[in-house]
């Protein structure tokens, strides 16, 4: 038995498992073994995904499913549901759900698992230590995680996230004791010299906002962490709380002690339940070790986190808005005129940083300001994780260095289109960045080269779209956004967005005049002058973006109401292919509106009066005769 | 019992600073909804005008006035979604739902239909969650299905 509890270092972190599999065999774990030669079960660890991405496949069934089965056949297991991420595991969730199996010092990674997959896994893998190779995790997979820099994603899958001992068998907290021993000086100086940007959007260093706040002599200071990720298409910061909210956790601690702060809060959007449950065991779990609290680590520092939910406003992703809501107000920015390190939060000197900003600060004390700049590019150091999603092969969670080419992360990386569209641009920054057309796609994503091309770094959404996505539908997407969340403070954004969107409305229903783009133009430019806070600064990104680069599009919907993707409703007119119709009627009997004539034998007819152009029968005719 | 509710809600953020935002939310979560009442009923007992919760509520996109249907369906218009097609897949379960122009329930009560900007699973768009399952990579056929089961499961359960 003593042999059975033989652990390597790497699977400390997670529960090992016990197999009771042939007892008789005592051998020791095989260094790593071909694939094949697995022998019989000793150490097992099975770890399947259980976040969001993962639940939507149906993770649970699958647990379930290996918990039945192994006990079916006698071997006790705990399987090791720890997940960590929303989107998977390992960041790929396009093959949902992966299955890492890790028998006797061998890892094998299965990609797409259903339920009805796991007895086979079960007898052939665990019993006979055959892999099933036709469900592995294939070239896609090795593609996806092999090229990228995994820094902060590196525990991601490994640990388990609602164990805090798991963190610290990975060094965890290393960076505080560390930090704790020197003084906030040297702390600050330290994250100084690593040159980290803010990695919330507007790349502010880290290191200097921080000194701004540590020279007020005000007694009382708030460090707040922004976990109010409003970017649609971007879900970085909270795959990272729901896969190790300990370093975030530590991160802020750091902060704190760097600018003398003795209360943290961490807002988070009330949409992400599961990283509120993480994040408050994560705390939790970190009172009771001492990490938080009175006199951390008898270092005579006190130091304690709040959680506060956000309710659902995208503006509060704004810093001074952020703090009027912690203070449970409506979250409306205020003028700049003074910087929030030195009024904020309750009009006490603030420090406000993203989650991932907070995530990268124990690393950077315990490895050093030098190490962390061997990542990432000369102003930019250090990797950045995005969401990449969209029309790409391999969606997911990234991590890359700064500075990576947008070629290598769509093609190489994300494996390029999905079907036979040709891939027309990628939206980073969310709302408030813009469309980098593919003959660009050779340009380091920094967040100085993003905005020379009219784009941001943003929180580090990718969005990829193919030639079926009309560019000014998605420019009024944007906007439709922008203004529906405008706080309504300021006219420029109030109504300037207002009017934005509706030029947008006309020209996606073809009722655009020309001088439209023009006029779109010169509004953008002047909300972006005008407003008051970076929502509104911002909020024109994605019309000029595309207007800069598919102009041709716009003039096609204005000039000849033609929508050249293809995906504006109004413009659309769908015939019946007189050539290909097979005479079937299955378009008829999905019309909603009776607007198709068909009789048996006969073809199809759409009437267009009655036509809603709702698409049903496209998508319900099987000979591609509804164009 | 009214009462009784309210008050457990007070307990909790007496001494807080700052918790319009909190108390709504319990309240929510304890009625289903913002309930004028209730409003009144801390507004009094805080000595804070009523119309700062309403303020306050109308701000937040979390806050709803009105009750909601029995199930709850959200679907994500968050940009990944939405250049997977969410917008024809709302359109057809508002058709199915029959939900009238500008309203967000069914006349019967049994579901709402709630847009949110991104549920952060972008990766398996497009997404519709019902009552917190989660279904990823939803098509028009699959968002009829599922809204069918769970209308099917209510009859059964009656």
């Amino acid at each position: 038995m003593a042999a059975k509890k033989k652990t390597t270092t790497k699977s400390k972190a997670v529960v090992q498992t016990k197999a009771k599999l042939k007892p008789k065999s005592k051998a020791k774990a095989k260094p790593k073994a071909s694939a094949k030669s697995v022998g019989p079960a000793k150490d097992l660890t099975i770890k399947i995904c259980a976040g969001t991405g993962g639940l939507a496949v149906g993770s649970q069934e699958v647990i379930n499913e290996f918990a039945k089965e192994l006990k079916a056949r006698g071997i006790k297991a705990d399987i090791a549901n720890k997940c960590v991420k929303k989107t998977g595991c390992r960041g790929l969730c396009s093959k949902d759900l992966i299955v890492e199996i890790r028998q006797n010092g061998n890892t094998e990674v299965y990609q797409l698992i259903t339920p009805d997959k796991v007895r086979r896994i079960v007898e052939e893998h665990i019993i006979n230590g055959e892999p099933v190779f036709e469900w592995l995790a294939g070239e896609d997979y090795h593609n996806f995680n092999d090229r990228q820099t995994k820094v902060l994603l590196k525990q991601f899958g490994h640990i388990d996230p609602e164990d805090i001992n798991a963190y610290i068998n990975v060094s965890g907290y290393e960076g505080l004791r560390k930090a704790l021993l020197q003084t906030t000086f040297e702390v600050t100086e330290e994250v100084k010299a690593s040159g980290l940007r803010g990695r919330g959007g507007a790349g502010f260093p880290t290191g200097l906002k921080w000194e701004f706040c540590s020279m007020s002599t005000e007694p009382s200071k708030y460090i707040i962490c922004n976990a109010d990720e409003g970017d649609p298409g971007a879900f970085m910061d909270c795959a990272i709380i729901e896969g190790n909210a300990h370093s975030v956790i530590e991160g802020m601690i750091i902060g704190g002690y760097s600018i003398g702060s003795s209360e943290g809060y961490v807002y988070i959007r009330a949409e992400y339940p599961l990283a509120i449950k993480r994040l408050e065991i994560a705390i939790k779990q970190a009172r009771e070790k001492g990490f938080l609290g009175k006199n951390i680590l008898n270092s005579g520092f006190d130091f304690d986190i709040k959680i506060k939910q956000g309710a659902g406003a995208f503006v509060c992703g704004e810093a001074s808005a952020l703090m009027r809501s912690i203070e449970g107000k409506r979250g409306m920015p205020r003028a700049k005129l003074w910087r929030s390190a030195v009024k904020g939060l309750w009009g006490k000197p603030t420090v406000l940083n993203n989650v991932e900003t907070f995530a990268n600060i124990p690393l950077i004390i315990l490895n050093g300001a030098e190490w962390y700049r061997s990542f990432g590019t000369e102003k930019s150091p250090g990797t950045k994780v995005f969401s990449l999603t969209g029309k790409v092969k391999n969606t997911g969670l990234i991590e890359v260095p700064m500075g990576m080419m947008l070629r290598e992360m769509i093609i190489d990386i994300g494996g390029g289109r999905t079907g036979k569209n040709k891939l027309k641009a990628v939206q980073t920054g969310g709302p408030s960045g813009g469309c980098i057309p593919a003959d660009q796609f050779d340009l380091p994503v920094d967040f100085d080269s993003l905005a020379s091309v009219g784009s941001m770094m943003g929180s580090g959404s990718m969005v990829v779209v193919d030639d079926t996505t009309c560019m000014v539908d998605l420019a009024k997407f944007f906007i439709s956004f922008t203004q529906h969340e405008s706080c309504g403070k300021c006219v420029p954004c109030r109504i300037g967005t207002k009017r934005m969107l509706e030029i947008l409305t006309r020209i996606t229903e073809g009722k655009g005049v020309s001088g439209d783009i023009e006029l779109l133009e010169e509004l953008g430019n002047d909300i972006k002058m005008t407003s008051l806070c970076g929502l509104g600064q911002s909020a024109p990104n994605p019309v000029l973006s595309t207007i800069r680069f598919f102009r041709d599009e716009y003039e096609s919907h204005i000039e000849h109401g033609r929508c050249p993707a293809g995906a504006c409703k109004s413009l659309r007119q769908y015939i019946v292919n007189l050539e290909t119709c097979k005479k079937c009627g299955k378009c008829a009997r999905v019309c909603p509106s009776a607007a198709i004539t068909w009789q048996p034998k006969t073809k199809a007819k759409i009437a267009k009066t009655k036509c809603v152009k709702c698409g049903a029968c496209f998508d319900a005719c099987p000979f591609n005769a509804i164009m | 019992m009214f009462n009784k509710k309210c008050q457990g809600i007070l307990d909790k953020y007496h001494k807080e600073g700052g918790s319009v935002i909190s108390i709504l939310q319990d309240m929510q979560e304890e009625f289903g909804y913002v309930k004028e009442d209730a409003i009144n009923w801390f507004s009094e007992k805080l000595n804070i005008p009523a119309s700062n919760f309403f303020g306050v509520a109308t701000f937040y996109a979390q806050f709803h006035l009105k009750p909601r249907g029995k199930n709850i369906v959200t679907a994500c218009c968050g940009t990944a979604c939405h250049v997977k097609g969410s917008e024809a897949i709302i359109d057809r379960m508002r058709a199915d739902m029959a939900i009238a122009e500008g309203e967000d329930t069914t006349p019967d009560g049994q579901f709402t239909l709630e847009n949110v900007a991104c549920v952060g699973a972008c990766s398996i768009g497009p997404v519709v969650i019902v009552n917190k399952k989660v279904y990823g990579g939803v098509t028009l056929d699959k968002a009829s299905t599922i809204l069918k089961d769970y209308n099917d499961s209510n009859k059964d359960r009656k």
